[in-house]
């Protein structure tokens, strides 16, 4: 009867080596995993019952928290909602966060490792924990500017300082009201959410960085038009041939200029003219010569295909691979399967206006922590250099014309150069097409870059999207 | 050596031999003591935490409860002197943590008088110390117990059968295993584990030669015949039915577990424990498929952060809950009355290990087991160390069935296994769980009195 006994006591006291790791696995191993999990209701309460920082636009809070009477003890308030929905997001008690409220939780929390020693302090002083501060980037006069420009179109107005990447405006039409998602009543909440969720207009769609991604049309020469100069292989000046029809290789497809006919006359047309006029077959034929995988390198050193964190993530836009050379040729003047936010359009934009620099897009100029002291300050970085100086040097007067004498007149200023390019891309039959600006002022010293998509307008570009963009630029430049 | 030898050798160890009982019963008390300010500590430092401020009712009503403690090992002064000096300490450190991690929700609830869950363990807590002391005082002899063996047998199967019959029965969270008269609820099955225990001590004692040795031989296993096997097949079939009728897996898991252990201990053979877990996998793949909340059970144990079996009826909504609890214990944990162990579902009885886990973290959770360690191993050295065999087979599958409940329950919680409904031993809200744990203890303690007494035989 002891050996068996012994067997037995060996099985319990394997029984109890197993109940002693899975205890140490949870405990120690599994922590951080499960103290993240959204599903973890003390996460939460940890999250309200601390004073959640607030988000600063120069200096004034566009949201805050301020103390209520209930379990949470504190209510996240949006001033302005509608117009910082897509900065702010929202901040709801268990249906997820978007936004900056949902990128840069830890810090807003006091939970991001940075903030440990002042967790430490919090606990020997029994002082309340408190978040730390964040400072936007965004420029109110901007911001506003664009808000009330576009108007009651649905559509997105991006702007960036192209010398430090720093965003100043973020629009995106329809908006709402991220209050009604923080309230503590989570069936209010639900209700709210469902019924902005199935709005067919998307209001929760920030159109700046992600939602359904647009056809660029035209502006997408810009980058066409920067890969083309900078591989060398053309100039300004390279004269291409000027058909008023061409029937795409291996396809049925004719495809035209938007005039109808040849480009400005001639049998052969510039690479300058053909981006001031804005020309399909030109370009096409740009597209062709280059071929796909110099194209595609360029778009990946512009953003293409990369998730760029300002800091919420960005949609990636789509240069699409394996094309034919029907499907090559219509990509190059934006069409085909080619995809992109507004938010990659105004970096083109940007890298031409500084010198070929691309900055890292940011919503963020620093975090303070609650006694004032800066815990992260964004200096700008460079997110890559596409083309070189010389190639954006050549590219900015190019632009300027653009505007000056050709297809982007309406986004023309007295005494001010201004840098554009307008587009206007179809889309499925019976839909409206995608009206685009995107530029830069002044031409000189380049303050701002920005891009403007319009959902609903009638028309052209330059009839709808490149007023919009020159309101904001002169509510910018007129400080 | 030898002029010591020639010394003093037999007053020496009849000093040994009178002494020896007083030396084992003051190590006791002095365990006891320190047993009870540990659980007086643990109800002070939770109303610290959660009330900032003490309420001395409760710890009056806990006081009453060292003053049976007391009695307790008086009467073990009395009529067990040489009875295991840890067993009482432990079990009454169990239960004060028990009582100090459901009072800790009870605050958290706000429920007070007869209400909160943890006077009412108090109570259960008086009552089960009282029956521990009837059993110490009652039966001065073990063997006494071996000759109510059949008896033992029906009392079990009644006892299973109780909660299905119509007017008492009760059904709480699916499973049917209560019954209730009035208010008063109770979950026999408890009682029935001691009462089978017994009857299987006896019964293998009796009759295992004849299991070991007789017996066809059939694919190279020796299978016993049918004459031998026939009552104890016959018991096991009565205890799985009625338990897979009372929708309740762990209880019928605990007693296929006593029933292998206990057989496997009387036989040595080897063949019965892989026989038995043949037809206990395949009764488990089988209740899998067939009964949807055995399915559900497995599914929240294998894939628990899946958002479909986390929001499913019957999902792992509960699991992961008590996961978190237990991580936001980490290591040290949060402090008594400090966590948010309320946020827990069953906190107070089946989950009262992710509880106590994330108020004193896994030191706490470490210490809990070492606890139970101790207490099993007390009841081993029984088996071990016993004179006679059905001393020796009681004593082992008592001390084996709190081992096994332990596992299923802190292993259900834990994610070694499916979680079952089952109770931790002493620590969880529940009266019938105590009053059968403490008898448990009692029957121990008596057996380990009766190794170093050498008592007659009175068969």
């Amino acid at each position: 009867m002891n050996k068996e006994l012994k067997r037995v006591s060996t099985a319990v006291l394997l029984m109890f080596v197993a109940l002693f790791a899975s205890g140490t696995i949870i405990t120690v191993f599994q922590e951080e995993n499960l103290r993240a999990d959204p599903r973890n209701a003390r996460t939460l309460y940890a999250s309200f019952s601390a004073e959640r920082g607030p988000l600063l636009v120069d200096g004034v809070p566009i949201a805050e928290s301020t103390p209520v009477d209930d379990d949470f003890e504190f209510q996240r308030v949006y001033n302005d909602p509608l117009l910082y929905a897509p900065v702010t997001g929202y901040f709801t008690l268990n249906q997820g966060n978007a936004g900056v409220e949902g990128a840069l939780n830890d810090y807003l929390t006091g939970t991001a490792n940075d903030q440990f020693f002042d967790q430490l302090n919090a606990i020997f002083t029994g002082q309340s924990p408190k978040g730390a501060a964040v400072e936007l980037t965004i420029d109110p006069v901007a911001q506003q500017a664009a808000w009330d420009a576009l108007g009651d179109y649905r559509g997105a107005v991006i702007a960036m300082d192209p010398q430090t990447g720093a965003i100043l405006a973020m629009v995106s039409k329809p908006s709402y009201d991220p209050n009604l998602l923080a309230t503590h009543d989570t069936s209010s909440v639900i209700t709210a959410y469902e019924q902005l969720e199935a709005d067919p207009t998307s209001p929760l769609d920030n159109r700046t960085i992600g939602g359904t991604l647009y056809h660029p049309g035209s502006v997408f020469k810009v980058l066409m038009t920067a890969a083309a100069i900078d591989s060398g292989e053309f100039e300004p000046t390279t004269e291409i041939p000027n058909p008023p029809t061409l029937q795409l290789p291996l396809s049925n497809t004719v495809i035209s200029n938007a005039q109808g006919s040849t480009c400005g006359g001639g049998a052969t047309v510039t690479l300058a003219n053909a981006l001031r006029l804005s020309c399909n077959i030109p370009f096409a034929q740009v597209g062709a010569s280059l071929g796909e995988d110099t194209i595609a390198e360029y778009a990946e050193a512009f953003g293409f295909g990369s998730r760029i964190q300002v800091p919420m993530s960005a949609t990636a836009s789509i240069y699409p691979d394996g094309m034919d050379e029907a499907q090559l040729m219509l990509s190059s003047f934006g069409q085909y399967d080619v995809r992109v936010t507004p938010l990659q359009i105004v970096m083109l934009s940007a890298a031409v206006a500084n010198g070929g620099e691309l900055m890292q897009p940011t919503l963020v100029e620093r975090i303070l922590a609650p006694d004032l002291t800066e815990l992260v300050s964004f200096d700008p970085t460079v997110y890559s250099q596409p083309i070189s100086a010389e190639t954006a040097e050549t590219m900015v007067p190019m632009m300027v014309a653009n505007v000056d004498s050709g297809a982007a007149s309406n986004a023309r200023m007295n005494g001010v150069d201004v840098g554009g390019k307008t587009g206007t891309a179809q889309n499925a039959e019976g839909t409206p097409n995608t009206l685009w600006f995107t530029g830069f002022a002044p031409a000189s010293d380049p303050q701002i870059a920005i891009a403007v998509v319009v959902e609903n307008g009638a028309g052209f570009g330059n009839q709808v999207a490149a007023p919009i963009a020159k309101k904001v630029f002169e509510a910018v430049l007129n400080k | 050596m030898t002029s010591e030898l020639t010394s003093a050798p037999e007053t020496a160890s009849i000093r040994v031999r009178l002494r020896q009982p007083a030396r084992l019963r003051n190590l006791e008390l002095v365990l006891v003591v320190i047993a009870c300010a540990v659980g007086g500590g643990a109800l002070v430092l939770t109303q610290l935490g959660a009330l900032g401020q003490t309420d001395p009712g409760v710890l009056m009503l806990a006081g009453v409860l060292a003053v049976l403690v007391l009695a307790m090992h008086v009467s073990l002064r009395l009529t067990a002197p040489q009875a295991d000096p840890f067993i009482l300490p432990v079990v009454t450190l169990l239960n004060g943590l028990g009582i100090a991690a459901i009072y800790r929700i009870d605050l958290a609830d706000g429920d007070s008088g007869w209400d909160a869950a943890g006077v009412r363990q108090i109570a259960w807590s008086s009552i089960a110390i009282l029956a521990a002391i009837v059993v110490i005082v009652v039966i001065r002899n073990h063997r006494v117990l071996q000759r109510y063996r059949f008896v033992s047998m029906f009392a079990g199967i009644v006892l299973l059968i109780l909660p299905m019959l119509p007017i008492i029965g009760h059904e709480v969270y699916g499973a049917q295993i209560w019954i209730r008269v009035g208010t008063f609820t109770f979950q026999p099955g408890e009682l029935a584990k001691i009462a089978l225990a017994i009857f299987f001590a006896a019964y293998l004692v009796e009759s295992r030669d004849s299991l070991s040795m007789v017996g066809t031989k059939f694919l190279g296993i020796r299978f016993p015949r049918a004459r031998d096997l026939g009552p104890i097949l016959v018991i096991w079939a009565a205890a799985m039915a009625v338990l897979i009728f009372q929708r309740d897996l762990g209880t019928s898991l605990l007693y296929f577990g006593l029933f292998l252990i206990m057989i496997y201990v009387a036989t040595g053979r080897v063949s019965w424990v892989l026989m038995g877990l043949g037809l206990f996998i395949g009764g488990a793949v089988i209740a899998g498929q067939v009964l949807g909340y055995v399915a559900g059970r497995f599914r929240g144990w294998l894939d628990p952060f899946n958002p479909e079996v986390y929001d499913a009826v019957g999902g792992s909504w509960q699991l992961v809950q008590g996961l978190f609890g237990m991580a936001n214990g980490g290591l040290l944990g949060t402090g008594l009355g400090q966590g948010r162990p309320d946020l827990v579902p069953l906190a107070q009885s089946d989950f009262i290990i992710a509880s106590l886990t994330e108020e004193l973290g896994l030191a706490g959770l470490f210490a809990i087991l070492a606890l139970y360690l101790l207490f099993i191993s007390r009841g081993f050295r029984i088996g071990f160390s016993g004179q006679d065999d059905f001393g020796r087979l009681l004593g082992v599958g008592l001390s084996f069935v709190v081992a096994l409940q332990v596992f299923i329950v802190v292993g259900g919680v834990t994610r070694i296994i499916p979680l079952t409904g089952l109770t931790a031993p002493f620590l969880a809200a529940g009266g019938s769980s105590l009053v059968a744990n403490w008898m448990i203890a009692a029957i121990l303690l008596r057996l380990s009195d009766t190794i170093r007494n050498q008592p007659r035989l009175v068969v």
